[in-house]
């Protein structure tokens, strides 16, 4: 394993030390409890937005930090949630009195570490509404798991709450608008390769060279099945089918979608996917009305995509349209 | 018979100790069917939580669990850091203000402990967790009839409890995306929770 780094347990600690140098004119970071925090946190009045994760998916979340989106983001270990300190000071940091909502992925430690800040933060009279992403279609049987996986779909409810938010609307509305955005949302994956952990040295898991595997998770979790490679029109089909059926969307929908890279993918192979997205939505009268598509929501080096989309509505075009100044994203500004 | 403070932070030494010198077995474990965190997280949380004993003032063993539990909680994360943590802060909750802890005290904290866990994590007994080491290792605290023998029969327990969940299907935590293909592996947490038993008894069992 090769790997641009100066020891495994300090990779965290020194990629906060380059978001703070590269960034330091948008976000300040604190190293413990660690999080990074909008520049002019808090903003009095307005609804403070706080999330957090494993790390190894950047610019997820701490990408995200800024006018617009996030106020706050907690970032863990690689692949491992962030702790309950560390949410509580970063929803300290960012409420400026009209409450604070977290944007929590579904996943078993996420669900916990940020159920406890709850508990621990009750005393201290901050407001706070939960939205919880889980957009994984590929979770088939989520009776009998631990629900389906937050993917996708975080970064657009990440953009639009920031909007709604900034906008002025209530921890209710906000709050509301989130889940909406998660409900209308679907999201699927795919790995070309495995990841390798800096904590683990190996690979997630073993993939034959003329092999793909498809419903991956994010943290290396191998999918649904594997299969041989295909074609990317295939693929992108193999990915599409599920999100399109399990929603339903149907003809006259409007959409906005989004392919995402999972890190060690060109971004035009990304392009080359987005092409058949939008020719698969048209054969299914979809309307994209919006897209994204690049590294936003990564695994590490790992190769593959993801395909997010979203049935929209008026007030997520207005929110997705409004300005965004983040490291990751700027748009309006 | 009753287990002191010091013996207590022996234990924890021990534990710390184990989870350490097994390390990569639990990474190992966890890479097979969930993120390959374990072994490091928890290693990483017991290095603070050694680190935290040290320099405190600790009236009695439910004082010494509770800093463990709370340095597990700030450091861990993932689902170990709130569930070890829960665990920890329950048992050490229950045994705050016993300068000797006896077997009924001492059982009586691990049955809160266990509702603790599954307050938290939602898992039941076959689920393939560290539940499944947990529930018949108290149980066989609860029917001792001494601490020293209670401490022994839990531990093997304990490691009859994690060997079971091998060819369980996961239900809870990130093993559970595998559906099928997580049998056949032994549960992560299962493993780390066989580990404080015996620990537990190597440290409390005179």
């Amino acid at each position: 394993m090769k790997k641009l780094i100066n020891a495994p347990d300090a990779v965290l600690h020194d990629a906060l030390h380059g978001v703070e140098a590269a960034h330091g004119d948008r976000v300040r970071v604190s190293y413990d409890p660690a999080f990074v925090v909008r520049r002019d946190a808090p903003v009095q009045g307005k609804v403070g937005l706080v999330s957090g994760g494993g790390s190894g998916h950047e610019p997820m979340h701490g990408g995200f930090v800024g006018v617009g989106m996030l106020d706050a983001a907690c970032p863990g270990e690689v692949f491992t949630s962030p702790t309950p300190d560390q949410m509580i000071e970063a929803t300290k940091a960012v409420d400026g009195g009209a409450g604070v909502v977290h944007i929590v992925k579904n996943y078993t430690g996420d669900v916990m570490n940020f159920d406890m800040a709850a508990e621990m933060g009750r005393g201290e009279d901050i407001e706070v509404e939960t939205v919880l992403t889980n957009d994984d279609v590929a979770v088939e049987d989520s009776l009998y798991t631990a629900g389906r996986r937050g993917v996708g779909v975080t970064v657009l409810v990440e953009k639009i709450c920031g909007g709604a938010a900034e906008d002025g609307r209530s921890l209710q509305e906000v709050a509301e608008l989130g889940r909406r955005v998660n409900a209308n949302g679907r999201s699927m994956g795919m790995a070309l390769t495995p990841c390798i952990t800096p904590g683990s040295g190996n690979p997630s898991f073993e993939l034959g060279d003329d092999e793909v595997e498809i419903g991956i998770g994010i943290h290396g979790e191998p999918g649904r099945y594997r299969e041989k490679i295909a074609p990317a029109s295939q693929i992108s089909e193999r990915l599409m089918t599920p999100i399109v059926e399990d929603l339903p969307f149907s003809n006259g929908d409007r959409v906005l979608a989004f392919v995402n890279g999972m890190g060690g993918t060109p971004l035009i192979e990304l392009y080359v996917v987005y092409a058949e997205v939008a020719k698969i939505a048209r054969e299914r009268g979809l309307t994209i009305e919006r897209n994204l598509v690049g590294n936003y929501i990564t695994s590490l080096e790992m190769q593959g995509c993801s395909i997010t989309l979203v049935k929209l509505d008026d007030e997520m075009v207005r929110y997705w349209d409004a300005p965004v100044n983040t490291p990751a994203l700027r748009w309006g500004v | 018979m009753a287990i002191t403070r010091d013996e207590t932070l022996d234990w924890m030494r021990r534990f710390a100790g184990e989870v350490a010198e097994h390390r990569q077995e639990l990474v190992a474990l966890d890479t097979a069917i969930g993120d390959g965190d374990h072994g490091t997280n928890m290693n990483r949380g017991m290095t603070k939580a050694l680190e935290k004993l040290e320099g405190a003032e600790l009236a009695d063993s439910g004082a010494a669990l509770k800093t463990v539990a709370m340095a597990l909680v700030s450091s861990v994360g993932g689902a170990a850091g709130p569930l070890y943590g829960t665990l920890f802060l329950q048992i050490g909750n229950a045994l705050a203000g016993h300068s000797e802890v006896d077997l009924a005290a001492f059982a009586g904290a691990w049955r809160k402990g266990l509702e603790g866990v599954q307050a938290r994590g939602k898992a039941q007994a076959g689920d393939k967790t560290m539940v499944d080491a947990l529930i018949p290792a108290v149980e066989a605290l609860e029917s001792a009839s001494d601490l020293n023998a209670g401490l022994r029969a839990a531990a093997q327990a304990a490691e009859e409890g994690m060997k079971a969940t091998t060819p369980l299907i996961a239900r809870k935590g990130r093993a559970s995306y595998l559906g099928e293909r997580s049998k056949d592996h032994q549960d992560p947490g299962a493993t780390s929770t066989y580990y404080l038993f015996k620990s537990a008894a190597e440290a409390l069992a005179g």
